[in-house]
């Protein structure tokens, strides 16, 4: 049964200090962008609140452009932003990618890429891109600014290390060198949900993150070492069934995502170890 | 709140966490766009905001303000003789929102982009047939064959 | 004029497309409530007590004790309770009903229910009650088996399958001094109406039932809409005011009807040079707690559950059980889908048995003109399995892919199927259904209880009595499915509706026609007065049906049907995707090509979702997956292109040859592309066919399974 409208208030910040006063000083507040996750929690009556915070009208949380080598994100940037983009077509294909295969045109068109980071579903398309592109986390409150490595951001199952008072402002990602591959694996060809879904980067030192494999996003620090020091795609693909903890859910079964898993390893070993050839 | 909708100016009083779905259905007396699901699932609720495809039971009032948004009230144009020559209508149900989510294709789209727009709109009676012949022609989606049975094919050989 | 062969457009159709057409949710009535149902959350036990946590100040609160008639649901056998007593045999069962101004109000009203809880029965083989049973038997079993040169034995199961008509169900009832007035979503206003006369205990006359423009059926609005129309009116009558009852998604996937699950077994004696010597046949299907229209499900299924094939000597046995799950009720297909895909996978078995070439061994025992069926019903001219089967072979290439695919990772699987147009044996009589036209200045106007769900019955119904009163289209009107204005043509079901409810158009209008003696309508009103045709139901001359032995004519005639399909195998998935399906269907005449093919087209797609995707995950007697983002249905892009051919064998007693088309087409999918998956080393038995069953079947098959090389 949908949470009732009358017990929910929203606060419409008009600035970001005055946002970032309002969650220190008036929470606890939720955030609200997109609302593609959130609303679907307030009709089953599961969402968190009551009080909202908008975010719409923020422009400090918007925008993509190249600070310098880095490329820099805007938290409310949409999906459908992100593949739209020039700068992150060349700069950063797979984030591209993973932005086309989120959900349907219409949740493109509104979810956006802070919101996908802070629902921190372990099966969110773009966090193994953010887990492999070793993004930085840009937190804000009011007492100043936060970076946190993407990859030290989730400390469990939906949790992160944002405090109730912080906001992600925007995502700073460093050159990524080497091949940029993605794949997800989705409960059906549009409109899914992930069952297994990989980021890799093909490098001296390569980069695997998998996400739907374990309670958050994973990087497979072992089987990267092993890949770069030479070890087989045999002896790749068994060690990392050990840095992954997939279960069985109402989508899928564990033994189905250990040897998908596996299975993406080789096809991104495989497909990256050719020439480039034009798309 | 104000906003501009199906091109005309409107000034709605509503909660600003209401679904645009309920105000543009309740408070608009626009019931032309439906809820199928209310999980942002079926696409039945699709309606252009910005000239965008969203799905109106995920976004919350507030943020249609200053906005245009149209609904299958407000369109014009050929899609929907098209819908109703080619089989692109059975119930009819998703037919609004497909024709909203299919606003952004252009003149004369290929099959593959008619699907990919879509690919966020349940149909349950076409098997999408009839809606990629209406938006992308005969030629992507071509009308069935009808043949007297004693002209079918005379053998399995082959 | 000619106009039946013609794809006119659907009447409705510009409304629709423009969102002009009005469903039950978007109607509003003065004064008028909302109202919520409050269900068990156990599957099994005794409900002790009901306790309110809100101010009952401004509701309308109805239990059991509010039924003023008799609470049950007037179906088959009357064994469905409206409102749950003390017995509960079902999670989502109906208790308590509210109703109130406000829809927050409403929805935010606590009520507690206590239970003492009982083990449940959840496994339909662990269960001891049969809603039916039924034994067909042709020739001798044991004669057959003696004449086998191969045995081949299978098993095969299918699971739930929800219908997902984008519409919900929704109902709006209308109080007046004397009786109710229901509008709403539903394919059966006389069920409706029975159902209501019963449960109000008021003469049928004294309610009125209007079927509002209906967002999808499939059968999921055959029979449930009389539970949701009884709660609406129940709670009208004690508020004295207009209430209104549309599900939201959650609780229609997880009260509502869904498709038997089933478990067919299947031991089958052939010949070297396959000839089918012996079929035997089990069925074994599971009703949830309440009979609803089981035993018709069973005995659709029954009927169906040896293919279209001929054999002298069968024996086909069938049970539906009684389990503590919402009760399983009709959709398209009936009970056909699932015993067709059960016997099309176990010929592909007995063809590799045999090694022999599947088409071959289709071709060899299809039943053509003349043979008779399981039952002994002789076949007509129109026994089209034949030709259905070898245009589709043709026109999919399906030798030729099947050679040339070889080690490629992309199969290529047929099925062969017929389907029973109209009501099973003596179903047909004991409707006796009634059709009527009436003459107007302008030209006629259709009177019956057939509904317009997206079928396209309103706009081929006007199609043949234009044709045949010798009207353009545009003149003949077809009233809106009111009780208080239509006769009782029958339920809109049972692929029936163009070839009986047609056929009694087609008399009244010939009769019409004749009696105008060349005048116009309006010059014959003003001469002669008002003109009413009126026809009911005649059963045909020959073939009397006998329910006791199963044996006679089961159905007028036969809808025939082959589905084609192409799949691909992801080697890193495992996922089996559907690249394209060719359908043949032999429907006697289609009087619009475009909304036949449009069946065709729908029914395909989903049955490849019953095929591929669609999986009710059941816990503990629930639905755990009740969310579209869960319970999977066909997208743009998991549906691929779909190639119709309608083959026409006119049925003399069909109007201008019509046979029916609903149904049929969700026969072939599961079948075809489980075949493909056969074709592809994949011994797969169940539906659907995950990519998850799909490596645990090519882990356990000791030849390794050709993958496909195409990048995605």
């Amino acid at each position: 049964m949908a949470t009732p409208l009358s017990r929910l208030a929203l606060r419409q910040p008009r600035s970001l200090a005055q946002a970032l006063r309002w969650l220190r000083d008036d929470g606890p507040l939720v955030p609200l962008a997109g609302c593609t996750d959130l609303y679907v929690g307030v009709h089953f009556g599961a969402a968190p609140g009551p009080c909202f915070l908008d975010l719409a009208d923020l422009a400090p949380l918007r925008g993509i452009r190249l600070r310098g080598d880095t490329l820099s994100i805007g938290a409310l940037t949409t999906h459908a932003e992100l593949f739209g983009s020039p700068l992150v077509r060349r700069r950063l294909p797979m984030l591209a990618a993973a932005a086309r295969e989120v959900g349907s045109p219409q949740i493109q068109n509104r979810g956006t890429l802070g919101g996908n980071v802070a629902n921190a579903s372990p099966a969110g398309d773009t966090l193994p891109v953010l887990a492999v592109a070793e993004a930085e986390v840009v937190l804000r409150s009011a007492d100043g600014e936060r970076r946190v490595p993407f990859t030290s951001f989730y400390t469990g199952y939906r949790q992160t290390v944002m405090r109730r008072d912080e906001l992600i402002v925007r995502f700073e990602i460093p050159p990524v060198r080497g091949r940029q591959w993605f794949r997800k694996i989705g409960t059906r060809a549009a409109q899914a949900i992930s069952k297994v879904v990989i980021a890799a980067v093909r490098a001296p030192a390569p980069r695997v993150a998998l996400g739907s494999v374990a309670p958050t996003v994973v990087r497979l620090p072992r089987t990267e070492t092993l890949l770069a020091s030479g070890g087989t795609l045999a002896e790749a693909q068994a060690l990392l069934q050990d840095e992954i903890a997939p279960i069985d859910d109402i989508r899928s079964t564990a033994a189905y995502r250990r040897r998908v898993a596996a299975n993406l390893l080789a096809q991104f070993w495989a497909e990256t170890g050719r020439p480039v050839r034009a798309r | 709140m104000r906003f501009v909708l199906n091109g005309k100016r409107a000034d709605v009083d509503a909660p600003p966490l209401k679904r645009l779905l309920d105000v543009l259905r309740e408070d608009c007396g626009l019931t032309g766009t439906k809820e199928g699901c209310g999980e942002g699932e079926c696409g039945a609720c699709t309606v252009l905001v910005d000239g965008v495809p969203v799905n109106a039971c995920l976004v919350p009032f507030a943020h249609a303000r200053g906005r245009r948004v149209t609904t299958i009230e407000g369109v014009r144009g050929r899609a929907a003789a098209a819908f109703a020559r080619e089989g692109g209508t059975q119930c009819g149900i998703c037919t609004p929102g497909v024709v909203m989510a299919a606003a952004t294709l252009g003149p004369r789209p290929t099959a593959a982009r008619v699907r990919a727009a879509l690919a966020g709109n349940l149909c349950r009676c076409t098997g999408y047939a009839g809606i990629v012949r209406a938006l992308a022609g005969r030629r992507a989606a071509p009308r069935p064959r009808v043949l007297a049975a004693s002209r079918a094919a005379k053998t399995t050989r082959g | 004029m000619r106009v039946v062969g013609r794809s006119v457009p659907r009447q409705e159709g510009l409304d629709k497309a423009r969102g002009a057409a009005r469903y039950v949710d978007d109607l509003r009535f003065p004064g008028m409530l909302h109202a919520r149902t409050i269900r068990t959350t156990i599957p099994r036990g005794e409900l002790l007590g009901v306790r309110l946590g809100f101010d009952p100040n401004g509701f309308t609160i109805v239990d059991h004790r509010d039924v003023p008639g008799r609470n049950v649901v007037a179906l088959i056998q009357e064994d469905q309770p409206f409102l749950v007593e003390r017995e509960v045999r079902h999670a989502e069962e109906a208790v308590l009903l509210l109703a109130h101004e406000d829809k927050e109000t409403l929805a935010t009203a606590r009520v507690d229910l206590e239970y003492r809880r009982e083990e449940p029965v959840l496994d339909p083989e662990r269960s001891s009650h049969a809603f039916k049973q039924i034994a067909i038997g042709k020739g001798d079993l044991g004669r057959g088996f003696a004449q086998a040169d191969l045995v081949v034995e299978g098993e095969y199961r299918t699971g739930r399958q929800e219908h997902v008509a984008i519409e919900p169900q929704g109902v709006i009832a209308v109080p007046s001094a004397d009786g109710m007035t229901v509008i709403g979503s539903l394919q059966c206003p006389f069920y409706v109406q029975k159902a209501l006369a019963v449960l109000l205990g008021l003469p049928p006359q004294s309610v009125r039932v209007v079927q509002a423009e209906t967002g999808g059926g499939f059968g999921g609005k055959e029979d449930y809409p009389s539970i949701v129309a009884g709660h609406a009116a129940l709670l009208a009558r004690k508020a004295g005011r207009p209430v209104k009852l549309v599900y939201d998604r959650l609780e229609e996937m997880a009260a509502t009807t869904k498709r038997h699950p089933s478990i067919v077994r299947h031991r089958t004696g052939v010949a070297r040079d396959g000839r089918l010597t012996a079929l035997e046949i089990e069925v074994l299907f599971d009703g949830g707690a309440y009979c609803t229209l089981s035993p018709v499900v069973l005995s659709r299924g029954c009927l169906h559950a040896t293919g279209p094939y001929s054999c002298d000597n069968v024996s086909v046995r069938g049970r539906v059980v009684r389990t503590n799950t919402p009760p399983c009720g009709a959709f398209r297909g009936f009970g056909a889908p699932q015993t067709v895909f059960a016997a099309e996978v176990q010929m592909e078995r007995v063809a590799e048995a045999l090694g022999m070439d599947p088409v071959r061994l289709r071709e060899r025992n299809a039943l053509r003109p003349g043979d008779t069926t399981a039952t002994g019903q002789r076949l007509g001219e129109d026994a089209s399995a034949l030709a259905v089967l070898r245009e589709a072979v043709k026109r999919s290439g399906y030798h030729h892919k099947r050679r040339a695919w070889r080690g490629t990772g992309r199969g290529i699987g047929l099925a062969l199927f017929h389907h029973g147009a109209g009501f099973t044996g003596s179903g047909e009589v004991m409707l006796a259904s009634r059709a009527a036209l009436e003459l107007t200045p302008r030209g006629a106007r259709v009177l019956v209880a057939s509904t317009e769900m997206g079928q396209g019955a309103r706009t081929t119904l006007a199609q043949i009595v234009a044709e045949a009163l010798g009207v353009p289209l545009g003149r003949i009107e077809v009233a809106e499915p009111d009780t208080a204005r239509v006769p009782d043509s029958g339920p809109t079901v049972a692929s029936r509706t163009c070839m009986v409810v047609g056929r009694l158009l087609e008399a009244c209008a010939l009769e019409m026609k004749a009696r105008l003696g060349g005048l116009s309508p309006a010059a014959y009103l003003k001469r002669h007065g008002p003109l009413t045709i009126t026809r009911q139901y005649e059963p045909p001359p020959r073939g009397a049906w006998d329910d006791s032995t199963y044996r006679g004519d089961a159905y007028g005639t036969f809808g025939w049907g082959c589905t084609v399909a192409e799949v691909e195998l992801d080697p890193v998935s495992y996922e089996l995707r559907p690249t394209r399906v060719t359908a043949v269907a032999e429907i006697g005449r289609a009087v619009n090509p475009l909304m036949a093919a449009g069946q065709v087209e729908g029914g395909t797609a989903q049955g490849l979702g019953f095929a591929l995707l669609e999986e009710v995950v059941m816990r503990d007697g629930r639905m755990a997956n009740a969310q579209l983002t869960n319970y999977l249905v066909p997208t743009t892009l998991d549906t691929p292109p779909i190639d119709v051919t309608i083959l026409e064998s006119p049925y003399r007693r069909g109007p201008f040859g019509a046979k029916g088309i609903g149904e049929m087409p969700m026969s072939g999918p599961g079948p075809a592309v489980a075949n493909a998956a056969r074709s592809l080393g994949l011994d797969v038995r169940c539906l659907p066919i995950t990519p998850e069953r799909v490596l645990e079947c090519a882990s356990s098959s000791t030849e390794s399974v050709p993958t496909s090389t195409r990048r995605r």
